[in-house]
């Protein structure tokens, strides 16, 4: 399936540095819909690990997780944009910093 | 075979009398209350009487159990009763005195809007007290003892809303505290070394104790904690400071609890101990020590005082010291006869008092009275009787039994004799003088009208003279006075000795029939000092009204200490009160209590709410912030097993 003369270690790199890029703007991004995208892009560079570990090691449970993930990052992906489009209704604004009423 | 008594119905009475009262009271009419109170401890009455005229049908002494109560290995106590000869004395006494005393009160307080709480009051002392009277070991008895305490307590506390009168209840409840650490500490050694506290299971032991220092020696330990712990609830020195500041209570109740009754309690404790007593001279000694000392220091301090009520209480305490004289020099049925005498002519004092401040619109000061004796005859004559009964003028009951004490004491040692003689001079000084100051001369008192009436808050009357008392407190007042006119016949020909025989053990028969030329001389000499303490009184207070100012004024700073009696409260203040609230103050309160244990307290709580004020820093609302520490968390974490995994290897 995975051509062998592609290694297991360039894989882990990609999904290590996607899942880095997700980190990072979700760290540093302030609009919301941008931090959602990074929270996918760190999902997706988990499930590019988990396919290529279960091409590495021909075990299917790597690949049946991938679906997993996806179909709970599809779920949340709905209830998430629902809460962002009710959170803009309110607040008119998609600025996380100024969303900090949930404190003490 | 014992036919049954049910002595427990007589202290179980007045108890239900005063639940009844006490629960029901409030809600009910005032002649509903009179009829309850005057029904149960009239029944109890009824029943001692009864058992009186069964008592002979009965072998004594006779037990009667009630219910089981304590009862573990190697001790038990029980809800039984005892009744001999001295049970039987003091069942009458308290029982009729009682019911006398319930009636007069229907009169007293019958305008007092607490007139329910007053007699459940009452009548709970009354099952106190019995039970204390009629217990068949010591610890039955202490129980009635502590509950004649709280009911004196709530008595003397009864117009709680006066300051002086909250404060003389907690001073009698204070200091009767540490008379009975000293009977509690008694009935320890009690068990610990006759492992019983039933009177029979005692006194047997103690029969069967060997002669020797060491069994004397614990005798004498218990039988001068047992004078402790009487001399707290006795009034005797030094623990009777309390007793005077009881007048603040109504005066039936100084007539019931603090002359007739409850302040006996303690020469009944002792001379229910006798056998202890008698087996530990040194302990006896000490009974008779305090009471000479008492009787005579408390009748000098009666001398200077101007309150009717204070004069009766120095009497009392006074009184009681004679008893213990008595107890002290074995002469124990001489305590009992005096004690019974006592609890007619000095309940009738102040239940004469009582009139007489009633008549007057609530006033105490006996130099605010004054010819009196017109106005309310009925008082006057009753209350004559029994000054003549106290100041042991024959052949009224106080000659009798104080004349007893004096001969048992002088067989013993002429010293207690001439101290108990000065102080049988000084008494019927006192009393005359009290009876000169509140019936003769001219009045002195405020018409009761243009003062108002009284704390008693008593009826209204049209005029402004002062007025006899209605018959209802009138007629216990008469019997009273019967009983003090002819209540010393008793022990006419040593009849009430040998009624107490069985109890105590017959006297020294022989002693009796040598001396007796003496004891006819010393009988003159009571009677002249009695006469000659009439003779001063009636010339200082009556012909030469202006000599008691002069004699006062010579006397001058002794006179003052008197009036002061003697400083002794002030002294116990330093000695004892303040140490006790500075201490508390400042060492177990400022110190201990505040800059320890609240410090504890608060100082955990404030270091908590220091922490949180830091950590809560943390919690900024901030998205973005969160998620921050959410990855350095896990780089942390990941950081860590990294650093494992390579250990590992």
């Amino acid at each position: 399936m995975v051509p062998s003369y592609v290694p297991l270690s360039y894989y882990l790199l990609l999904s290590g540095f996607l899942f880095a890029c997700g980190v990072v703007g979700f760290l540093i991004k302030r609009n919301i819909i941008t931090i959602f995208m990074s929270i996918e892009l760190m999902l997706n560079g988990v499930n590019l690990s988990f396919v290529a570990f279960a091409a590495h090691w021909h075990a299917l449970a790597g690949q049946v997780f991938v679906f997993f993930v996806m179909v709970v990052a599809a779920a949340e992906t709905a209830v998430g944009l629902a809460i962002i489009i009710a959170v803009y209704r309110t607040r008119e604004t998609l600025n996380v910093d100024q969303v900090n009423l949930l404190k003490l | 075979m014992n036919p049954t008594l049910n002595l427990w119905l007589i202290p179980v009475l007045p108890l239900a009398g005063a639940a009844i009262n006490g629960f029901l009271g409030k809600k009910s009419s005032r002649r509903a209350v009179t009829a309850i109170a005057l029904f149960f401890s009239g029944a109890a009455f009824a029943m001692a009487l009864w058992v009186a005229l069964r008592f002979s049908s009965v072998t004594l002494p006779y037990q009667e159990f009630f219910a089981h109560w304590i009862g573990i290995t190697g001790f038990s106590a029980d809800f039984a009763f005892y009744l001999d000869q001295l049970s039987l004395v003091m069942l009458l006494v308290v029982t009729g005195v009682g019911f006398l005393i319930h009636i007069y009160s229907v009169g007293y307080m019958w305008d007092d809007p607490s007139y329910y709480r007053f007699f459940s009051y009452l009548n709970l002392f009354m099952f106190f007290m019995l039970t204390l009277v009629l217990a068949n070991n010591y610890l039955l008895m202490f129980i009635g003892w502590e509950g004649v305490g709280l009911a004196s307590y709530l008595l003397i506390g009864f117009w709680f809303t006066k300051d002086s009168a909250a404060s003389a209840g907690k001073k009698a409840f204070i200091v009767n505290r540490i008379g009975d650490f000293g009977f509690l500490i008694a009935l320890f050694l009690l068990i610990k070394h006759f492992g019983s506290l039933n009177f029979k299971q005692v006194f047997n032991s103690v029969g069967h104790l060997t002669a020797g220092t060491e069994s004397e020696a614990l005798l004498t330990a218990i039988g001068i904690l047992l004078m402790v712990g009487a001399c707290g609830k006795s009034a005797q020195i030094p623990l009777y400071v309390w007793l005077p500041d009881a007048m603040e209570g109504p005066t039936p109740v100084s007539a019931l609890i603090h002359a007739a009754t409850m302040v006996t309690a303690g020469v009944y404790m002792v001379s229910r101990s006798h056998l202890i007593f008698e087996r530990a001279p040194m302990a006896l000694m000490v009974v008779a020590v305090i009471g000479t000392l008492t009787a005579f220091f408390a009748a000098t301090i009666g001398i200077a005082q101007t309150d009717i009520k204070k004069v009766l209480a120095y009497s009392t305490i006074s009184q009681l010291g004679y008893m213990f004289m008595a107890c002290g020099v074995g002469a124990f049925s001489a305590g009992i006869f005096h004690l019974m005498t006592h609890a007619f002519f000095k309940g009738l004092l102040f239940l004469g008092a009582g009139s007489v401040i009633h008549a007057v619109g609530g006033e105490q000061d006996m130099r605010k009275m004054g010819g009196l004796k017109s106005y309310i005859p009925w008082t006057f004559l009753t209350m004559s009787i029994a000054t003549l009964a106290i100041a042991g003028i024959p052949p009224l009951a106080g000659f009798w039994s104080k004349d007893e004490i004096l001969w048992k004491a002088y067989q013993v040692s002429p010293v207690y004799w001439g101290i108990g003689v000065v102080t049988a001079f000084i008494t019927s000084f006192y009393m005359f003088r009290l009876w000169y100051m509140t019936f003769f001369g001219d009045y002195h008192g405020a018409h009761v009208d243009e003062h108002g009436h009284g704390s008693h808050g008593h009826d209204a009357h049209g005029h402004g003279e002062p007025h006899e008392s209605p018959m209802v407190m009138l007629a216990p007042l008469m019997i009273l006075a019967l009983l003090s006119l002819v209540g010393g016949f008793v022990g006419w020909g040593n009849h009430f000795e040998h009624f107490l025989a069985p109890v105590f053990g017959t006297g020294e028969p022989a002693a009796e029939a040598a001396s007796g030329i003496t004891e006819k001389l010393l009988m003159g000499v009571s009677v002249l000092v009695a006469l000659a303490g009439w003779g001063l009184a009636l010339l200082l207070y009556y012909q030469r009204p202006e000599l008691p100012q002069k004699v006062s004024d010579a006397l001058g700073g002794f006179y003052q200490a008197v009036v002061h009696k003697y400083y002794v409260d002030e002294l116990y203040t330093v000695l004892f009160v303040k140490p006790l609230v500075d201490g508390s103050t400042r060492i177990l309160w400022q110190g201990v209590d505040r800059k320890i244990i609240d410090a504890a307290v608060n100082d955990s709580a404030d270091g908590a709410r220091h922490v949180s004020d830091e950590v809560r820093q943390m919690q900024s609302g901030n998205i973005r912030s969160y998620a921050a520490w959410i990855a350095a968390g896990s780089t942390v974490v990941i950081a860590f097993m990294i650093w494992m995994w390579t250990e590992a290897r």
